[in-house]
């Protein structure tokens, strides 16, 4: 057996690292996380994994206050769901920002951060989150 | 084949944080209930379905359908559990309801129980966010208050829906609870108290969320031509209808909308040949307020984006056109998570046969329950009829 998250993680290590994704070729929808078979074209559909640019902006967010032990020490957070220039949303953090700037439509791209322990000796895991681009870019002013 | 299914015996247990009881003592209890109030003996009966959703990880212990009739003293009968999250407990009034229509079953008891308080609160919202996405939601840190969260956010953002209007379903469902001697919280809560309570995830409070409850709820149903036999009282099914989504809300085009509790609502209708106008109370989920306003709009009572006036107007009150959570809902009622969908039919039946007391809705005929699962993944939707 494995230790507590390892091989779950693991195996999707190219979607939490890269956001790798696939796009089905038939109807030109792109999907993240990649999935199995495309629910518009079904068998006719063909899926080739796809390497999103992780540029998008904020279709909706949260502040979270209260959360699992996991990550009780990063509240407060913002959660959001963000929609990727390809079309697609995925749910993520937004770093780098003060959570009260955060706006619906806010410009973001995606940065590569530590997202959470499995408990005191399981894995951690790394991945995805979001930080606006003004602020990086020094654009915002 | 039989045509319609009746159901002629309802039972619950108390609902709330239940110390002093564990998860075999609530279901006997509703079960129970139900089966005394059916007029039905045990020997009667031909089968049990059980509406849960993770009794292994809340309490420890699964087979919860063997555990059900062996408790029950029933012996040898065909028993088993069902999930579908937050929806097992409608799912298993649907399997129930299908069982009996086939011809394959006359009397069955449905159960739906789920013991929440034997875990601590962490535990607890860990595992109440396994019914949305976890791989690819819960991980990265939406909690399930956040992902509705989302939704509210952006139902704000595109109708303009205010903090007010938000407080507004939890005011109406604590005020029905009132009158409910099973409910977890039967007393009122000013909107102020409401508006000003702890934020968990915003623009999300502590009060507009459904609390974690112990409970359980039971009915016994059977064939339409069996059922005068046991119960002057009968209430009939006249519809159960099922819709799936996406399991994770972000995959969804719209998250104002709930699109399988649109394709549920309006099949069950056609189903039952009725129209939205013909019912005259409602149990809708309420997981969180923001949750009733969408259904207020998906089921139709209100335009969409319009579900926070609908409320200004008083149109989901009890004397109101369409009076919604008349139990109070899952947030005043309280939300074990298999037992809801359950709870809701027992509400209705209640008020088809004029047996809600104080929070009776005069002359109720006909009665349409929403039970989601998750954000919506799943939909189950009845109409009852007397």
């Amino acid at each position: 057996m494995a230790e507590q998250g390892v091989a779950q993680v693991w195996r999707r290590i190219r979607s939490i690292y890269n956001i790798q994704g696939n796009k089905c070729e038939t109807c030109g929808t792109h999907y993240f996380p990649p999935r199995p078979v495309c629910p518009t074209c079904r068998r006719k559909g063909q899926l080739e994994d796809y390497q999103f640019k992780g540029l998008g902006s904020i279709y909706s967010f949260a502040i979270v206050r209260q959360a699992p032990d996991d990550f009780k020490r990063q509240i407060p957070y913002v959660i959001a769901q963000v929609e990727l220039d390809e079309g697609t949303r995925l749910t993520a953090q937004i770093v780098n920002v003060d959570p009260e700037d955060v706006k619906i439509g806010m410009r973001v791209r995606a940065c590569f951060r530590k997202i959470k322990e499995f408990g005191h000796s399981g894995v951690i895991v790394y991945g995805y989150k979001f930080e606006p681009t003004m602020k990086v870019t020094g654009h915002d002013k | 084949m039989s045509n319609r299914v009746a159901i002629i015996g309802v039972g619950m247990s108390k609902f709330g944080e239940l110390w002093d009881r564990n998860l075999r003592d609530i279901t006997l209890e509703a079960g129970m209930y139900s089966i005394f109030d059916s007029g039905v003996k045990g020997s009667d009966i031909d089968g049990v379905v059980i509406g849960n959703m993770s009794a292994g990880r809340f309490t420890g212990q699964e087979h919860l359908g063997a555990q059900a009739a062996d408790m029950g003293g029933l012996g040898d009968m065909p028993a088993y559990s069902v999930e579908a999250a937050c929806a097992s407990g409608g799912a298993a009034v649907r399997q129930a309801y299908m069982a009996i229509k086939s011809g394959e079953h006359d009397v069955m008891l449905v159960l739906g129980t789920e013991k929440m308080s034997d875990v601590n609160q962490t535990e607890a919202m860990n595992t109440i966010s396994v019914a949305s996405d976890w791989e690819w939601e819960g991980m990265f840190g939406a909690t399930f208050p956040a992902l509705y969260a989302f939704m509210a956010r952006r139902h704000m953002h595109e109708f303009g829906t205010t903090e007010e209007q938000l407080a507004k379903p939890v005011v109406k469902n604590h005020a029905n609870a009132a009158h409910n001697e099973f409910a977890q919280f039967q007393r009122p809560v000013p909107i102020e108290v409401v508006m000003k309570s702890g934020l968990l995830a915003d623009p999300l409070r502590v009060l507009h969320s459904a609390p974690i409850t112990d409970g359980a709820a039971g009915l016994v149903m059977c064939r339409e031509d069996l059922a005068k036999k046991y119960s002057d009282t009968p209430v009939y099914i006249e519809s159960s209808e099922q819709s799936s989504d996406t399991l994770a809300l972000h995959d969804r085009p719209s998250i104002t909308t709930i699109g399988a509790v649109v394709n549920s609502s309006r099949s069950a209708l056609k189903e039952a040949k009725l129209e939205l106008k013909d019912i005259d109370v409602l149990e809708l989920h309420d997981s969180f307020s923001i949750g009733e306003i969408i259904l207020t709009e998906d089921v139709g009572i209100a335009k969409k984006g319009e579900g926070g006036k609908a409320l200004d107007e008083g149109i989901t009150e009890i004397g109101g056109k369409f009076p919604v959570n008349t139990s109070g809902g899952l947030k005043a009622r309280g939300h074990p998570i298999g037992a809801t969908g359950v709870a809701q039919i027992v509400e209705l039946a209640l008020q088809l046969r004029g047996d809600a007391d104080k929070r009776q809705v005069d002359g109720a005929e006909k009665g349409l329950a929403v039970n989601i699962g998750g954000t919506g993944a799943t939909s189950i939707v009845h109409i009852l009829g007397r």
